[in-house]
This record gives structure tokens, sequence and C-alpha cells, in this order.
């Protein structure tokens, strides 16, 4: 058991990987989906009704949301959540500003300047009077409001953005203080600043090009990471499991890859040297379309595995309460316990991919000529 | 949840990302038990390929979803 | 992709591009840039550090192999200075040995003519005094002999008697 020779370490994993089964256990009900269980049908029998809750409960946690619940209590109509309410931004024809106490937990239907809001599964739709929604805005974006709301998300992007900026401005300062050496808790991100140096960028985009891209990688590396480890937190929150960040994340790399690249770069994508002309001609579409799958598979990929291991962390932890014995709950337990363990592994490995893979379109933008010589 | 040849779809996807994630990883394994010294490099390239076809994966995952 | 685009939120894709890009940027200036260049920095110094050390390692190297080179140097010339004395001792006692030879020789020889002509000096002188001596002695004989009238007579007598004549 080499686990136990590392005490700290032990206690940190042990730590998250209990967390979020004391915050994210409580099966609280979805408003939303009691409202329309409660039309359902009373012969659906009770043990069902606990899976769905659960499902519910689970499918809720991964979205975004407007207000921050820290955790909830109570059942169905006296139940209590605690937490605090955040600012709601809307751009529909003119702005909204209203507080997300508004929604009352995502129930209620807002009017604000003569436009009527309700939120379905962390989503803002306008709709009309009685909460009908064009049918057309659950699966198009531009349907909807332009919601630029303080959301949960939003607000762990601003914490977690602080949080860089105090810890890293703060190793920056501890150089200038201490001759060159860096101090306190600047001492343990330091190697990891050198690794995304010396193990992402350099291997990747080379000796000669790789400073200008530097800021960028280590940004995208602490900011996925720290998200990443914030979603084991019991705080509940899933930023990396979003498709906008993790699309944001891909479109700024795909801009930078794009604009920083040289002519041997797109001589690559639209007249591939050392194949035949005719080949060049059907390579060029292949090619440039497999500069927007790139940006593409990055999205994807984060945002799939943070979603995949949510859930399936989370599901894990719900049988413990279907199983509602010693044994069986006991098994899920340890079974959560190692996969938190897996989760907290993931998180950095997600974080490296996603800078290796940015590092290595960096590379492939600003790639010198010669390289040309192993076509021929 | 989709309709069933979706549903197959995603799993056939599955299984062939699986197997070559498996593939990759196993002949990973080889080349570190070859040579241990360059275990470093070989886990990165092993990581990369892996990363690549996890991302096709999972985006012909959720077209097909 | 229909449950993707129905979770995307274009607000909170703009909202991040815009945390994020100024994120990159405050930190660029605050953060990375101080870290960067002062771990460069140290780099570089251990770097320089390093090789000077490796060079303050040559240079010692190079120092003790040319105190090297003068010992041996040294010692060559010690020995080439040994040699030659020795060379020199030898000659100078041949010549010696040589020379008191020749000296001895001369000696001897000179010794020699010495004592040959002291021994032929002798020997006439000898030569001298035994004529004088016998003339001295012939002459005292035959004073005596002269003298006595009756035996010359007496030996004349018998010296014709013996001589027969024939």
């Amino acid at each position: 058991m080499v686990i136990y020779k590392k005490p700290l370490q032990f206690i940190i994993a042990a730590l998250f990987s209990v967390m979020p089964i004391i915050a994210n256990a409580n099966p609280t009900v979805d408003s939303v989906a009691t409202t329309t269980e409660q039309t359902a049908k009373e012969n659906v029998s009770e043990e069902q009704k606990k899976v769905e809750e659960r499902a519910e409960f689970i499918q809720h946690h991964l979205l975004d949301s407007h207000g921050f619940t820290l955790f909830s209590y109570g059942e169905k109509e006296n139940e209590h959540h605690v937490g605090f309410p955040l600012p709601v931004i809307l751009w529909d024809e003119g702005l909204h500003i209203f507080s997300s106490s508004e929604f009352k937990h995502d129930t209620a239907i807002v009017e604000s300047k003569g436009k009527y809001f309700k939120i379905e599964h962390g989503i803002v739709y306008s709709c009309d009077k009685n909460g009908v929604v064009d049918h057309q805005a659950h699966t198009n974006p531009l349907k909807r409001p332009l919601d630029f709301s303080i959301t949960k998300n939003v607000f762990m992007i601003l914490v977690v953005g602080l949080l860089m900026f105090l810890l890293f401005g703060g190793l920056a300062k501890s150089y200038k203080k201490n001759n060159g050496i860096a101090k306190g808790v600047g001492r343990f991100f330091e190697p990891i600043v050198i690794f995304v140096r010396d193990e992402i960028a350099i291997p990747n985009i080379g000796e000669k090009h790789y400073k200008k891209y530097m800021s960028h990688l280590l940004s995208v590396f602490f900011f996925i990471w720290f998200l990443n480890m914030f979603g084991l937190t019991p705080l509940g929150v899933n930023v990396t499991g979003n498709i906008a960040i993790t699309a944001a994340l891909a479109i700024i790399t795909y801009l930078i890859t794009n604009i920083s690249a040289n002519k041997n770069y797109w001589g690559h994508i639209f007249w591939m040297p050392g194949v035949p002309p005719i080949m060049r001609i059907v390579l060029a579409p292949i090619e440039l379309l497999g500069t927007i799958i790139k940006p593409f598979s990055l999205t994807i990929r984060l945002y799939a595995n943070m979603v995949a291991g949510h859930i399936v962390l989370m599901s894990i932890i719900a049988m413990m309460y279907t199983f509602n014995n010693v044994a069986g709950s006991g098994f899920s337990f340890v079974l959560a316990f190692v996969l938190s363990i897996l989760e907290i592994l993931v998180a950095g490995l997600q974080a490296y991919i996603f800078t290796m893979l940015t590092a290595l379109y960096f590379g492939s933008a600003c790639e010198e000529h010669h390289h040309e010589e192993a076509h021929h | 949840m989709g309709t069933i040849p979706n549903l197959v779809g995603a799993g056939l996807i599955v299984i062939g990302a699986g197997l070559g994630i498996g593939k990759i990883g196993g002949s990973a394994m080889d080349a570190i038990a070859r040579q241990p010294e360059a275990s470093g490099k070989i886990q990165t390239a092993m990581l990369i390929a892996a990363a690549l076809i996890e991302g096709i994966g999972f985006a012909a995952f959720f077209m097909g979803k | 992709m229909e449950q993707l685009l129905g979770t995307f939120s274009l607000g909170l894709f703009i909202l991040q591009i815009v945390i994020f890009v100024g994120l990159i940027f405050l930190l660029k200036k605050f953060a990375w840039k101080p870290i960067l260049d002062a771990v460069n920095t140290r780099e570089e110094g251990i770097k320089n550090a390093l090789l000077s050390a490796e060079n303050a390692k040559k240079e010692m190297q190079n120092l003790k192999a040319d105190n090297e080179k003068l010992l041996a140097e040294a010692r060559a010339e010690r020995d080439a200075l040994m040699k030659e004395a020795r060379e020199i001792k030898e000659k100078m006692i041949n010549d010696a040995k040589v020379e008191a030879q020749a000296q001895g020789e001369k000696l001897i020889a000179q010794a020699k003519a010495t004592i040959e002509g002291e021994k032929n000096a002798a020997l006439a002188d000898l030569k001298n005094q035994v004529s004088t001596l016998s003339i001295e002695i012939a002459e005292k004989v035959l004073k005596e002999e002269l003298s006595n009238k009756e035996a010359q007579t007496k030996l004349v007598d018998k010296l014709l008697g013996e001589a027969k004549l024939n």
C-alpha cells in the first residue's frame, strides 16, 4: 500500500472523495420535475419515482443554474434551499436585469419590461404570459434571449480567475521579494508552470516560437485544472462540463492558431506540397475541414470527459440510496471513493491534454519551412 | 435518449473507440517494457493518440445520440 | 447534437471568451511574464554558474597539466645535468688516469734512464778503479818481482827449462 506512505495526499484524496457524497447526495426533488410528475399518473410505483428523481437530480447538477444553491432540504412544497441568488442579465430587444430569486428556484415566470422569461433546465427562455415556449428555442440557441447572467458557472469562472490572479500574481511578486526564489504556495505551482513550459510548450511548439504562446497555454492549463478540481468539490459546479465554456476555450485556441499561422501552415492546407496537383485540390477542403474539426474535438473531449465523470460518480453515489443496505451502500461508497481519486487524476489529465493539443496546433501553425523536406 | 438505431450506433462507436484506445494502451505497454528509459516520451505520445481517438469517439457519440 | 445545442448558452459562450481573454492579458502582465522571466533568469544564472564551474575545473586541469609538464621538464633537465655531470666525472677520472699513467711511465722511464746512467757511471767508475787498481797491483808486483834477482833468475831458468827447444 504505497498510498499510506504519503499521508497528506491520502488525506486530501480522501477528503475530495468524501465531499461529493456529503454534499451532492441529497436527493432533492427538482421542482420542474415535480410539477410535471404531479400531473403524471399516481400508479407509478414509489420506487420508480425515486429513481427518476435521482436521474433528474443528476441531470440538474450537470447544468448551469442562475442561483447558487449550496444544498437544499425538505420535501416537495416545503423544500428549503440554502444559497444565494445571482444577478440575471438578459438581452432580448433591450436589457433586462433582475435577481435570480425572482425565478423562485426555476419555477416562476418573470416579467421584465413587457417580456416574459422562464427557466427550463438551467436555460432562460422567453415565453408568453402562460409560460409557453417557442419549441424551436429548445434546439436553437439563437431563438433564446442572450443570457449574460452571472450564473453559477460565470460566478465560478470569476472566482477561479481571481484565484489565479492572486495565486500567480503572488508568485510573481514573491520572486521579486526573495531574489528569484518562490515562496509559500507558489513553490507548489512553480514546478507546474515549468512543466507546462518544458513538457508541453517547448516539445510541441519549438524553442524558437514558444514564448509568445506561453501566456495562453499556462492560463488554459490552470483555468481548466482549477475548474475541474472545483467540479469535484461539494459546491456542485460543473463549469468545464458545460459545452459553451469548452467551446469558448477551443474557439480562442482556433483563433490564435489561425491568426499566428505562417505561410507554411496555409500552404499545407490549400496547396499541400509533395502531392500531385489533383490531389491538392481534393485535399484542400479536407484539410480546411480538419482545422474546424480540431477545435470541435477539443470542445467535445473536455465537455464529454467532465460530464461523463460527473454522471458516473453521481450515479454511483445515487446507488447508495437505491441499495439502502449496509453491504450495497458500503460497496458503492468504496466505488465512489476510488472513482473520486480517479476523477482527480482525470481533472489534471484533461487539463494536460487540452493544453497539449492546443500547443500541438500552435506548433503546426508556426512550423518552419524546413519540415517540408520530409514530404519529398 | 435517442432512438434505438441511434443508441446502437453510439454503442458501436464506444466499442470502436474502446478497442482503439485499448490497442494504443497495449502497444504503449509493450513499448515501455521494451524501452523503459523512453517511458516518458511513449506516455506522452500514447496520451495524445488516445485523446485524439477519444475526441472523435465522443464527437460521433454525441452526434449519434 | 440536438442535446448539445439545447444546453448551449450563447451568452455564457461570449462571456467566457471575454472573461478568459481578459484573464489571459491580466495574467500575462502580472503573473506569467514576471514568473517566466524570473525562472529564466534563475535558470540562466544556474547555467552560467555551472559553466563557470566547468571552466574553473578546466582551468585547474590546465594548471595541473602545466605543473606536471614543468615538473617533468625539470626532472628531465635534472637527469640531463646528472648525466652530464657523470660523464664529466668519468672523463675527468679517465683523463686523470691516462695522465697519471703517462706521468708514471714518464717517471719510470726517467728513473730507468737515471738508473742506467748511474749504473753506467758506476760501471765506468768501477772499470777505472779496477784498471787503476790492476795497474797499481801490477806495478807493485812488478816492483817486487824485479827487486828479487835470484828469484828472477830462477824463474827464467825454470821457464827456459820448460821451453825445450825443438
